[in-house]
């Protein structure tokens, strides 16, 4: 049989689904990144106290504040990714879906407000 | 009465060496189903046009194409949804194209039969099986699947890899897993745990999304990443033969 | 069929995953802008009292460990996604990279004086 074998090339541009879920995979790399940033931040908390003012003050340039922002973007789209798709992996249990979703997003919230709280306060 | 332009891909492979457009004008009223709209043009205006169907009614899964890039049942999307168009009408995305519209789908038929989709185990001494409506409910939407193959077409994993057994292959196998009546759990372990078995999947969920007869193949993997996860630790606690 | 060790990385995975879709965004923002920027007080005093406390070693080693394992498990997946083929060189690469990361804050947390 002469079948003709499409290509896969460029698959994810075809369709807004599958740039959605790049967009979603590639939070990834900001997650790496981010995690990289806080061991260079243990590093320097390691070195003392001239050198985590010094990390702290590096961290002010307009170049790690614009990554941070794009960071928390991209990892909050992670986050809210990561709950809406939670009810397909969960085993048959007496929740709807809405409430597994509801409640993931709920303890993002409160998560978030016990971090900030207890850093900023 | 108002037409449209449908451009079907076209490929003989006796004389086509690539797959090539050919854009026809079909008139139409707002009851005609995309599938009628090719049999106009098979009736009326080509006939060397190929494509399959059956039901008519969303049922045999005959019809699956590609709309606009969509995995859709041409017997279920309307025409005059697609005005004033043109309507791009594509074989089902990630299948070798055998003639026009028609694919190749022998491999979703191996990976089919290599989930064993039936009742494994002796039936009951006397009688029939007896099943509660809670029971049922366990697999009741994974037996909806009628084998379309929209779910492969949307299948990115699939398409990067056609070693991967796939959403309705594997939906399958947890419909007969998840079967009161079925004992065949640790025979179709060895198909789930596999690299190209669930594991395959990254949960890009497009296959859910354009599944025709709401069967949910997503959950239906990813339920069993988390069985197959559970087997793969609690294997050296308890020992299974032939695992 | 062979079975696949794919349960492992994805534990790690998921594990990783959670803990950066609860924390991730709040962590980013409190040391990537509110710190830089002066809004978190005494937060030398308070980032050395964290890793000196079992706890926050224990809370620093996961964070820095499991945020990495679920990023390089998930970029393996995308190289895999471009059309780039990936064999176990590069699976050993990427999940190495997140072993030896976590190694180093393992390290560095014992460190702490």
């Amino acid at each position: 049989m002469n079948t003709y074998k499409r290509s896969m090339a460029g698959w994810w541009q075809r369709n807004p689904f599958y740039r959605w879920y790049m967009l979603r995979e590639l939070s990834c790399v900001f997650v790496t990144a981010y995690a990289l940033v806080l061991l260079l931040g243990l590093y320097r908390l390691v070195q003392g106290p001239e050198a985590f003012a010094a990390w702290q003050a590096a961290l002010a340039m307009p170049g790690s504040l614009v990554f941070h922002l794009v960071a928390l973007v991209l990892v909050g789209y992670h986050s809210w990714t990561w709950f809406k798709i939670m009810p397909k992996t969960l085993p048959r249990i007496s929740l709807p879906d809405w409430a597994v979703v509801t409640g993931g997003i709920g303890a993002v919230i409160a998560v978030s407000a016990a971090l900030l709280w207890t850093a900023l306060g | 009465m108002r037409s449209i332009a449908i451009e079907c891909l076209r490929y003989h492979p006796e004389t086509d060496r690539a797959p090539r457009l050919q854009s026809y004008d079909v008139p139409f009223t707002d009851d005609m189903s995309v599938l009628q709209g090719l049999q106009y043009i098979k009736d009326q205006l080509d006939g060397s046009l190929t494509f399959r169907w059956s039901c008519r009614m969303a049922i045999c899964g005959s019809c699956g194409l590609m709309l606009n890039g969509k995995p859709s049942l041409g017997c279920e999307h309307f025409l005059r949804d697609y005005y004033p168009g043109p309507l791009r009408v594509e074989p089902l995305n990630h299948f070798p194209i055998v003639r026009d519209l028609a694919i190749d789908q022998s491999d979703f038929l191996r990976k089919l039969e290599s989930v064993k989709p039936w009742l494994i185990g002796e039936p009951p001494a006397k009688g029939t099986h007896l099943q509660t409506p809670r029971q049922l409910d366990e697999y009741y939407q994974y037996s909806q699947c009628i084998n379309c193959l929209l779910c492969y077409a949307a299948c990115a994993q699939y398409g990067l890899n056609d070693k991967f057994t796939g959403p309705a292959a594997l939906a399958l196998l947890h419909r007969y897993n998840a079967d009161s009546r079925d004992h065949g759990k640790q025979e179709r372990m060895q198909v789930v745990n596999a690299e190209d078995g669930v594991w395959g999947c990254t949960l890009v969920g497009y296959c859910s999304e354009v599944c025709p007869k709401g069967v949910d193949p997503a959950r239906a993997v990813n339920q069993n990443k988390i069985e197959s996860t559970k087997d793969y630790f609690l294997r050296f606690l308890a020992p299974r033969k032939g695992a | 069929m062979k079975r696949s060790n794919k349960p492992i990385f994805w534990s790690l995975f998921g594990a990783g995953g959670m803990l950066s879709a609860l924390c991730g965004p709040a962590l980013i923002f409190i040391t990537g802008i509110a710190l830089p920027l002066g809004w978190v007080p005494r937060a030398y005093e308070r980032a050395h009292a964290i890793a000196l406390h079992p706890l926050g070693k224990l809370a620093l080693v996961a964070v820095i460990g499991l945020f990495l394992f679920h990023g390089c498990h998930r970029m393996y997946h995308c190289v895999h996604d471009f059309g780039i083929h990936v064999g176990p060189g590069m699976k050993a690469a990427f999940h190495g990279f997140a072993a030896l990361g976590t190694a180093v804050a393992l390290v560095l947390v014992l460190a702490v004086s």
